[in-house]
């Protein structure tokens, strides 16, 4: 190739990852009870970053304990105070936004690119948001006018928060679930995935810098146990998961019958609806947008392309082209599209779907790119002759796999991308402004994106429809689930 | 798309040995509504999008040996440009001096690949030029505004040509475009293409400059970009550089994706050139990662690709000296001409 991108590598030097860490309990780094730890890889290189606390049941009962002290005096606070907090660590957040990037580049392994411009910048912006709805808790949730003069008690926050987050977006899921929380007065405990514990306990140092009250946010680094004995615990008041819908699932049982409130973001299959008369080029990003952003480790991802079929062939050559342009490897490159795939497992289970897809009959095409030798990686893929019968169309990939199916009617668009037990999200593509509002009202999906996808703001609510999950994140509506109204 | 796209055969492409969809009698520019009916049905270009996508290959990070490259084919993709009122002679000379010798210093720095005046200048430029290489690129068509009779326009134009321009950048005629009469701009850019043909039988390159700052939608300037192809532009050009609004990362990625795409519908290749207030060195590596990942490879070559400027040269003067020993010199030790 005459232009060669030369590697443009950013540095690591900005940030210092110690060789371990301890759970965060009550302002304080400590080992977990039991003294297990467990090591934190990065996927692109499979070097160990570090060693950390793997936290048990007793860790779990000492954090919700120092959530539950800390909830007395933190949740009386005037809102204007909690308030403070929040923008100190919003702008602790900003001003450690590079290293805070590369450290969650090297424990993901996403690209650069994308936490440095995506994920940092919209975890700050989430504290912004909530920072701002901490004092005017009484108008965002009850239905009263500031114009009104009327005066009267705030809502009441709920207690302790138990939060269990997934890897796909560490740090920006944390603030998702943290910022709402705190801003209306909750404490919280919080479990990052077992792959990706890193960013999480770097938040704990961001919260001891902004002097955050102890206990009032705890981060308990585990597997699967530890998620379960927090969200068992009777002591917490309310549980947030963002994951998969397996395991959604079995929260939903766990807290069934308690007095516990429950949001729940679960997995996707979202349909990417392509019209005849779509802006073909910004389709065609969107579709890349909407299935390689992260690897394809996004549950609101368009992992099924239905395009019309009397442009198939048109959007199909376009979509090859652009994906053999996508640059492939090092996560920390600031040139690279796609980086590495988050664990062995994750990429044994993209390996064995799109085995799958091949068995099935659908036809595979990846463009020609080259793999590094170490890390978990997956080549960009594409599936053409699927049909909704095919697992590939049917179960979440969360990988960057896209399955290609068409449709020859607006309405048979609509049957297609309703025919799934997930309903997260779904994208419209047509010049069209009718068509956007018709097509858009009919689809069962949380999010529907019109000529764009995969954008995120932490003023607009997000959740699903159906197996997808309940209640919404983010926006005004994101309140709603912290405070007992 | 209609894949059935056709011109008449008197673009000034025809001479090069009419093959395919040139020989064919063309149903789309046959009459005004056939080509506004092509034009209009071209899919629509979605404003968000699109510069999404040019401001994300904005932040490619092109360093060291790739900087290199890029640097160095940028100066030789430069139509170094005077187009003032004041311009005298002497100046011209001295821009031409500039083109063909960059960096005094360094005889490894490439030229430039055109010197770009005014008509009147065109003979002055051509004699400077002599036995260099470096083409004269000559506005022409009552540039900038182009709101002049057509035979002023090809007066004009023959006037460059006769006086020996290797190249005419013409002006489109916003108002009859904007008025919908797309025929009578196609026919123009025709006729324009006409006059660039020498007595001998060769031709001036034929630059057509939309004014995409005028044109003002992205739609318009797809459509833009497809009639002057249809016509028979060697090159599409986004602007003056004499208003508002010139060149755009985003218009011109809009661009990029016309000619890839006529390329793919008629195997015919058409250049691109930005021009107007592409100053810093930084720029002109973003639009050549624009080339790179839009049109692709074939068009990374000042056949294919150039930029309208007149003090990015010096930048990139500056930033090559910096890559070579890892010091800015400064201003002054780059000529100011």
């Amino acid at each position: 190739m005459a232009f060669a991108y030369a590697p443009a590598p950013e540095s690591r030097a900005i940030v210092d990852i110690a060789p371990s860490y301890g759970l965060f309990i009550d302002g304080e780094f400590t080992e977990s009870a039991d003294g297990r730890v467990f090591k934190s890889v990065s996927p692109s290189s499979e070097e160990v970053l570090a060693e950390v606390a793997r936290a048990g049941e007793r860790d779990v009962d000492r954090a919700v304990k120092a959530a539950r002290r800390a909830f007395a005096t933190w949740s009386a606070l005037p809102g204007a105070e909690r308030g403070k907090y929040l923008f100190r660590i919003a702008r602790i957040l900003q001003e450690r936004s590079r290293e805070l990037a590369v450290l969650e580049s090297l424990d993901n392994g996403k690209p650069i690119r994308e936490t440095r411009d995506f994920d940092l910048p919209t975890v700050a912006a989430h504290f912004f948001y909530y920072a701002g709805w901490a004092d005017k808790l009484k108008y965002a949730v009850t239905g009263r006018s500031p114009m009104s003069g009327t005066s009267g008690p705030d809502p009441k926050p709920l207690g302790v928060a138990g939060q269990v987050i997934p890897w796909n977006f560490p740090l920006l899921m944390l603030a998702w679930k943290v910022a709402p929380a705190l801003a209306t007065g909750n404490t919280v405990v919080l479990k990052p995935a077992e792959t990706t514990p890193l960013s999480a306990l770097f938040f704990a140092d961001v919260c001891r810098q902004a002097g955050l009250p102890r206990g009032v946010v705890n981060i308990l680094p585990g597997y699967g146990d530890a998620g379960a004995a927090l969200v068992a615990h009777e002591d917490v008041d309310k549980v947030a998961f963002t994951g998969s819908t397996e395991v959604g699932r079995s929260i939903a049982r766990a807290v069934a019958g308690t007095r516990k409130k429950v949001t729940l973001e679960l997995g996707g299959k979202a349909a990417n609806i392509v019209f005849d008369d779509a802006p073909i080029d910004q389709a065609v990003e969107g579709v890349v947008k909407g299935i390689f952003f992260n690897q394809g480790h996004v549950c609101s991802a368009g992992s099924r392309l239905l395009v019309q079929e009397s442009i198939q062939d048109e959007l199909l050559d376009a979509l090859k082209r652009r994906m053999s342009t996508l640059r492939v490897g090092d996560p920390l490159d600031k040139n690279t599209d796609i980086g590495a795939i988050n664990s062995p497992e994750q990429l044994a289970r993209i390996t064995e779907l799109a085995a799958a897809g091949e068995a099935e009959g659908a036809e595979r095409w990846a463009p020609a790119c080259e793999l590094p030798s170490s890390g978990y990686w997956f080549a960009p893929t594409l599936f053409t002759g699927v049909s909704q019968a095919h697992r590939i169309a049917r179960e979440e990939i969360f990988g960057p796999v896209l399955s290609v199916l068409t449709f020859r009617t607006p309405a048979e668009a609509v049957e297609k991308a309703n025919n799934t037990p997930y309903g997260l999200s779904a994208g419209i593509w047509t010049e069209k402004g009718s068509r956007i509002l018709s097509v858009a009202n009919k689809l069962r999906a949380g999010v529907v994106w019109a000529n764009t996808f995969n954008q995120f703001d932490p003023t607009s609510p997000f959740g699903g429809y159906k197996e997808s999950g309940y209640g919404r994140e983010g926006g005004r509506h994101g309140l709603e689930a912290y405070l007992d109204v | 798309m209609d894949t059935e796209v056709s011109a008449r055969a008197a673009g000034p492409r025809a001479g090069g040995g009419a093959t395919g969809w040139e020989g064919v009698t063309g149903s789309v520019t046959g009459s005004d509504a056939a080509l506004k009916r092509f034009l209009h049905g071209l899919p629509g270009v979605d404003a968000v999008g699109l510069e999404e996508r040019a401001a994300v290959l904005g932040t490619r990070s092109i360093k060291t040996s790739a900087k290199a490259y890029a640097i160095d084919l940028a100066i030789s993709m430069i139509d170094l440009t005077t187009l003032e009122g004041a311009d005298t002679p002497g100046k011209v000379r001295t821009l031409c001096a500039k083109g063909m010798r960059p960096d005094p210093g360094d005889r490894a720095v490439p030229q430039v690949a055109a010197i770009c005046v005014y008509p009147d200048m065109v003979a002055v430029a051509k004699d400077a030029l002599k036995g260099s290489g470096v083409q004269v690129a000559s506005v022409a068509t009552a540039f900038p505004s182009g709101r002049a009779a057509l035979e002023v326009k090809l007066a004009d134009t023959r006037a460059a040509v006769a006086a020996g321009a290797d190249e005419i950048d013409m002006v489109i005629d916003r108002g009859a475009f904007l008025a919908g009469r797309y025929l009578e701009v196609f026919e123009q850019i025709q006729a324009v293409g006409e006059a660039c043909v020498r007595p001998d039988s060769s031709r001036a390159h034929l630059k057509v400059i939309f004014e995409n700052g005028e044109l003002a939608t992205y739609d318009n300037i797809r459509r833009c970009s497809w009639l002057a192809m249809l016509a028979g532009a060697d090159f599409i050009k986004t602007s003056t550089g004499k208003v508002a609004v010139n060149a755009t990362p985003a218009g011109t990625l809009l661009m990029l994706e016309a000619v890839r795409d006529f390329r793919r519908m008629t195997g015919v290749q058409v250049g691109v050139k930005p021009a107007g207030g592409i100053r810093t060195a930084k720029d002109a590596v973003k639009y050549l990662v624009l080339v790179n990942e839009t049109a692709g490879e074939d068009w990374l070559s000042p056949q294919w690709f150039r930029f309208g400027a007149s003090s990015l040269l010096n930048d990139l003067l500056m930033q090559r000296q910096k890559l070579a020993t890892g010091r800015y010199s400064g201003p002054d030790y780059v000529t100011v001409d």
